[in-house]
């Protein structure tokens, strides 16, 4: 389940070895996972796995690298940028050899528009932003230290900031606030009313949903069906 | 997204109400019907220990894209997040400002 891929390094930067969770038996169709970010990352890693499961049960194979400077990478992660996430997303698609892709909220950022599939309920870059820095005032607040939401935007622009325990670099925070998913041909939304409940990533604590990991599951594996020729 | 258009009349109210409850139902992962015995002394961010900051933010920006309202830094106090009577109270002056 635990592999490793080859990561060619930015810029002709020094290659470096990734790793991913995947369902791989040399299957036809080959599904790209770009996972979602930072706390929902958290919320969603389980849910995401039990998709990847059923998608495996239905003759799919997954594959899901980490992003650059979470997880297990190396890297770090207050270095990366909006570019380097779809360039390493986009080198590890062609490296696995992906037909498809998934894309799970923020994760629709950095889905290669090479690759056909689906975004699953989307995230743009300023509501992530926005979530986060609240996140932030409220606990600054708690401990009776006064942050506004306008000063820490100054601050991450400027110099970066670190949200939620995730340190974000200036360039990604100032890619962020513009960043909009957009679907390429073949690539199609799926909104939380498809997959019915409330989103997981929503919890307060990190949950799982049999029933909407099932839905999915099986809206892939139809929109697949649909589109085999 | 659900709209709430005239919250004067009492089915807006109700409407609020059920709107927040399911809301909160969803952050905590509690079934409809635990989330509809909260009352207006309820207590929320501070008497349940899952409702941290990053949970109280979501909550908070799930609110803004159901209910269509835009909360500010000096919005957000201590009366306001700590009981349901609070967060209710709230989302209905933001809704009818006077």
């Amino acid at each position: 389940m635990i592999f490793t891929w080859n990561h060619p390094g930015p810029d002709g930067g020094s290659p470096s070895e990734e790793l991913l969770v995947a369902f791989d038996r040399g299957r036809t169709v080959r599904v790209l996972v770009c996972p979602a970010w930072f706390d929902e990352a958290n919320k969603l890693r389980r849910f995401t796995i039990e998709v990847m499961r059923r998608l495996d049960a239905a003759g799919i194979d997954t594959l899901l690298p980490d992003l650059p400077g979470c997880n297990e990478s190396l890297a770090p992660l207050e270095d990366q940028t909006l570019a380097s996430w779809r360039a390493g997303m986009a080198a590890a698609g062609e490296a696995l050899g992906a037909t498809h892709v998934l894309a799970i909220r923020a994760g629709a950022l950095v889905a290669p528009a090479s690759l056909p599939g689906w975004h699953y309920t989307a995230q743009t870059g300023p509501k992530l932003l926005r979530g986060m820095i609240r996140a932030r005032t409220i606990a600054a607040r708690e401990a009776g230290m006064a942050e506004t939401s306008e000063g820490l935007m100054a601050q991450g622009r400027e110099s970066g900031l670190v949200l939620g325990g995730w340190p974000i670099g200036a360039a990604m925070f100032r890619e962020l606030e513009t960043a909009e998913p957009a679907l390429a041909p073949g690539q199609m939304d799926i909104a939380q009313s498809m997959v019915g409940g409330p989103g997981l990533w929503l919890r307060a604590e990190p949950d799982e949903d049999a029933g909407q990991a099932d839905r999915l599951a099986a809206i892939i594996v139809e929109s697949i069906g649909n589109s085999a020729p | 997204m659900t709209t709430i258009p005239n919250i004067d009349s009492a089915a807006g109210e109700a409407a609020l109400d059920s709107e927040l409850k399911a809301l909160i139902a969803d952050v905590l992962g509690l079934d409809p019907a635990q989330a509809a015995a909260f009352g207006p002394e309820s207590g929320l961010f501070g008497h349940l220990p899952e409702l941290d900051s990053m949970a109280v933010a979501g909550l908070l920006t799930e609110m803004e894209d159901r209910l269509g309202i835009v909360i500010e830094d000096d919005d957000v106090d201590g009366e306001m997040l700590e009981t349901y009577g609070g967060l209710l109270a709230f989302a209905r002056a933001k809704l009818n400002p006077r």
